[in-house]
């Protein structure tokens, strides 16, 4: 609030008690201040995932239907999830590409589990700005690298869903899994 | 002039109470109401004491257990808890493991992912407690023609709550003589039960809790029909309102912090007016 | 405004003088509610309610603008999406208790502000637009309150929401017709349940918009005063900050206080329980009532038991309610005694704690079943409460002999005023 001295605020007197009266009323600014900047941390947080968003925080997908080369869609936090039965020759592709060239530098192995590198699993979201690429499902274009492609923006990954060309800057993202059982993973 | 007018419609309006009071009062005298069976036999519930009474109360997380198996053994047979889900129930100190137990014994609606057709599948933590009927349709069908209700508000939808449900489960008596003798026609119709504790008297749910040991709780307890009544009451407290301790717990420093403001407010205002006589 | 010694705006960092050249808000704050506003220094605590107002309208727009964010507007799933809010939304059970109880912490609030108002004269001359526009804004929180009561999509709600358009049946040739029009339909359903959370969402807003022309209106002749005789020289006022911004303050954090403490610890102390029950169109609850701060006058609504000649019960009652509010706007004219403040008139004193009792009363009835004993209280209380506005209120302001005033505010505070006695008298 706009206000200039001397309007009307009492004549004070001698200096301690000056201080000492200037001093509540910082202090009641200051707990009001102090409450009001309290009040904020409701009001803010309320738009953080409520309980029953973060629950869903984990799914677990059957993988005993896809047969090498076949890749099906799960869905994970309301977002698609790539699992991928890798062929050896993909795998070999992916293991031939010098990594040191690559602009996010990650190797196969890397991004999957020790054993069980014929699955690769990925988000199936865009690193760019969040399409979901092409590739997963029978028929649709795996872009000139065999692994993803996304059409917005076109960026291509290869068979391990690493970038190798276009706007993205990073390879698709790897979620935290398990594999519960040889035919389920859990992913989350 | 305005004040003529306002004289006017004044004494339309009073005219007209008094005309509607005079005709009241004419058929109260020559037809006065009858007492009800309602009012005369309807009881307010029985004092119910729970840990998560009063301002400090929290919940006593045994006891809310044990509500819980008398709901999963008993009640959930008819009575849905639509609005919990199995995840809620590690408030009550399930560990990760034995909610998800919990869940999968429940059967919930499903999808066949190879044909579509609706089936069913084993509920996990993140589905709600399922419904014991497909529709009301059903749930009439099967129960006398009255729907049971939905137990995750009962206790915040009833006046005092959880002495309600307590009062209820309770209260299941044979119609007193005293009741046939002023109302003959108010028999209870077969097919209901009489409870002084149910707002018209007669209900069409049967006593779920019948004998001494029905369910056989976990953690020891005597499972006395009053003793799983009141858990049963508590664990439905809980269900009502699971932030109540949250809400408590947060309520005493505000109301600590409010209380320190507003002194603080008192003695700046105080200096403030200090020399101003007012 | 306003008085020639109230302080002026002088801003002396560069910027706010940069700023007052380009958009003076600044300005406009210290001349509303800075030192700029001069105020009578002999405010006493019944004039801390229209700043509590203010805080109240606040509450419930961020409270509310925030639950909007969670809350969906659909018969199927509102009443779900509200128990989302309450166990799921995080804090959402206290930002839903506080939206709830707030909106019943502003009743308490207004109806203190408007009693004030009724007991010191606030409403007479020159301050009636003053009063008009609090009318307008008290016809506009019942019906924001009454549409954001039925937004949880609970028994009341839905019998609320029947029963209350319903009164608009009652009006003759196009009742029925504009019932179903208010509701999109012949009951509550998703039509209704929209277009009220739409307006519910809407009118807080119109609210904002006539609280600035209630202030604005106010700032022209100035606060009234307990005394109720007009400012006449400086020593009258005080400026409103520090002075008032200070106990308006404390009283705010009183204010919370009791708000909190009903939040926290009877957050449903104030609701009905058959709230908690989700819609049912073939089932109403035994004992139909609105919030409590309707409850005096639909304790008028059920008075009018008998048709009256050839006007039906119904219609008498949906008229008698309306026009209970709506002879407030006739007050600056029905009541012509030339005192403001009740503390000088012997007779309007007693007629005015009758209408307290009276209405008490009324709220009392309404809240209760629409059985005797309290049919017949009602009808008395309510003749009571028209006479009281359309008949004593003209008869008593001519016949009465009102006690002497103070000369001015000074001489009430200090028991004597110099500048008086000098003959300074400034307007």
């Amino acid at each position: 609030m706009a206000h200039d001295a001397g309007t009307g605020i009492p004549e004070l007197t001698a200096g301690d008690e000056v201080r000492r009266r200037d001093f509540i009323n910082i202090a009641a600014v200051g707990a009001a201040s102090v409450g009001g900047l309290a009040v904020l941390i409701p009001l803010i947080s309320q738009m953080s995932p409520s309980a029953d968003v973060l629950a869903e925080s984990s799914t677990e997908i059957d993988i005993s239907q896809i047969k090498p080369g076949q890749a099906i869609k799960g869905v994970f936090r309301k977002q698609p999830v790539f699992l991928r039965n890798l062929t050896p020759k993909e795998i070999a592709e992916a293991n031939a590409v010098s990594v040191a060239s690559l602009r996010d530098p990650q190797t196969l192995a890397e991004r999957t589990k020790p054993g069980k590198e014929n699955w690769l699993i990925t988000m199936g979201v865009c690193t760019h700005l969040g399409c979901v690429p092409l590739g997963a499902g029978e028929g649709e274009v795996k872009g000139e690298f065999g692994g993803y492609f996304c059409p917005c923006h076109g960026s291509s990954y290869d068979t391990a869903a690493r970038i190798r060309k276009g706007p993205a800057p990073k390879n698709l993202e790897v979620p935290e899994y398990t594999f519960t059982s040889d035919t389920v993973v859990k992913i989350g | 002039m305005i004040r003529i007018l306002s004289i006017l419609v004044g004494l339309f309006f009073s005219l007209a109470l008094l005309w509607s009071l005079g005709k009241g009062a004419a058929s109260f005298i020559s037809e006065p109401p009858a007492a009800t069976v309602e009012q005369a036999f309807h009881k307010p519930p029985r004092e119910l004491r729970l840990a998560s009474d009063g301002l400090f109360g929290t919940f006593d997380k045994q006891q809310l257990q044990r509500g819980f198996q008398v709901y999963d053994e008993v009640c959930k047979a008819c009575h849905s808890l639509r609005l919990v889900a199995f995840r809620d129930l590690k408030a009550l100190g399930y560990n990760d493991d034995e909610v998800k137990a919990i869940a999968a014994k429940y059967q919930v609606p499903g999808v066949d992912p190879n044909t579509g057709e609706a089936n069913t599948r084993p509920g996990r933590p993140t589905d709600f407690f399922p419904q014991p009927f497909a529709n009301d349709i059903a749930a009439r069908a099967a129960n006398n023609n009255a729907i049971p209700p939905d137990l995750s508000l009962m206790t915040k939808a009833r006046h005092d709550g959880a002495a309600y449900v307590y009062s209820l489960l309770t209260g299941f008596q044979e119609q007193p003589a005293a009741l046939l003798k002023q109302f003959p026609d108010a028999r209870t119709p077969a097919g209901l039960h009489y409870n002084p504790y149910f707002a018209n008297l007669n209900l069409a749910m049967a006593p779920p809790l019948t004998a001494d040991g029905q369910v056989t709780y976990k953690d020891g307890t005597r499972s006395t029909v009053d003793q799983m009544s009141r858990d049963v009451a508590a664990f439905l407290v809980w269900t009502a309102e699971p932030k109540l301790e949250k809400r408590k717990q947060t309520g005493w420093p505000v109301l600590g912090f409010l209380l320190f403001a507003t002194i603080l407010g008192n003695l700046a205002y105080r200096n403030i007016w200090r020399d101003m006589k007012h | 405004m306003s008085f020639p010694w109230a302080n002026h705006y002088n801003p002396q960092h560069p910027f706010m003088k940069w700023m007052d050249e380009k958009l003076p808000v600044p300005r406009l704050v210290y001349n509303a509610v800075g030192s700029g506003y001069p105020v009578p220094r002999n405010l006493n605590y019944w004039w801390n309610f229209g700043f509590m107002a203010l805080a109240c309208l606040g509450i419930q727009i961020v409270t509310g603008v925030i639950l909007a964010m969670h809350y969906a507007a659909n018969g199927l799933v509102a009443f779900d999406s509200v128990e989302h809010i309450m166990r799921d939304v995080n804090w959402g059970w206290m930002l839903r208790y506080a939206h709830a109880n707030g909106a019943s912490a502003f009743f308490v609030v207004i109806y203190i502000h408007i009693f004030r108002g009724f007991f010191f004269g606030s409403y007479k001359a020159p301050r009636e637009m003053v009063w008009l526009l609090g009318v307008v804004i008290f016809l506009l929180m019942m019906a924001t309150a009454f549409m954001g009561y039925v937004l949880p999509w609970g028994q009341m709600s839905f019998w609320g929401a029947k029963v209350i358009t319903g009164l608009f049946s009652a009006i003759p040739l196009v009742g029925e017709p504009l019932q179903q029009w208010l509701l999109g339909g012949f009951a509550p359903d998703n039509a209704a349940l929209n277009r009220f959370f739409s307006l519910h969402y809407l009118l807080p807003f119109v609210i904002v918009g006539v609280v600035v022309l209630h202030i604005w209106a106010l700032h022209i002749p100035g606060s009234s005063n307990p005394t109720g005789v007009e400012v006449k020289s400086e020593s009258d006022t005080v400026p409103f900050y520090p002075y008032f911004i200070a106990k308006d303050g404390w009283t705010l954090g009183a204010f919370l206080f009791i708000y909190c403490a009903v939040l926290f610890f009877a957050p449903n102390m104030l609701g009905h329980p058959d709230n908690y029950i989700p819609a049912n169109p073939m089932s109403t609850p035994a004992h139909i009532v609105p919030e409590w701060y309707f409850w005096p006058f639909y304790a008028i609504l059920r008075a009018f038991t008998a048709d009256f000649f050839f006007i039906p019960a119904k219609l008498m009652g949906v008229l008698a309610m309306f026009s209970a509010i709506l002879v407030w706007f006739f007050l600056p004219w029905l009541d012509r005694s030339p005192v403001r403040s009740g503390w000088y008139r012997p007779m309007f004193k007693w007629f005015f704690a009758v209408l307290c009792i009276d209405v008490l009363v009324l709220g009392y009835c309404g809240g209760s079943p629409a059985a005797e004993p309290f049919v017949m209280i009602s009808q008395i209380a309510s003749v009571y409460y028209f006479m009281h506005f359309l008949i004593i209120l003209p008869i008593i302001s001519s016949i009465e002999q009102p006690l002497p005033l103070p000369f001015s505010i000074t001489e009430a505070v200090l028991g004597k005023d110099e500048t008086a006695a000098s003959g300074a008298v400034a307007a």
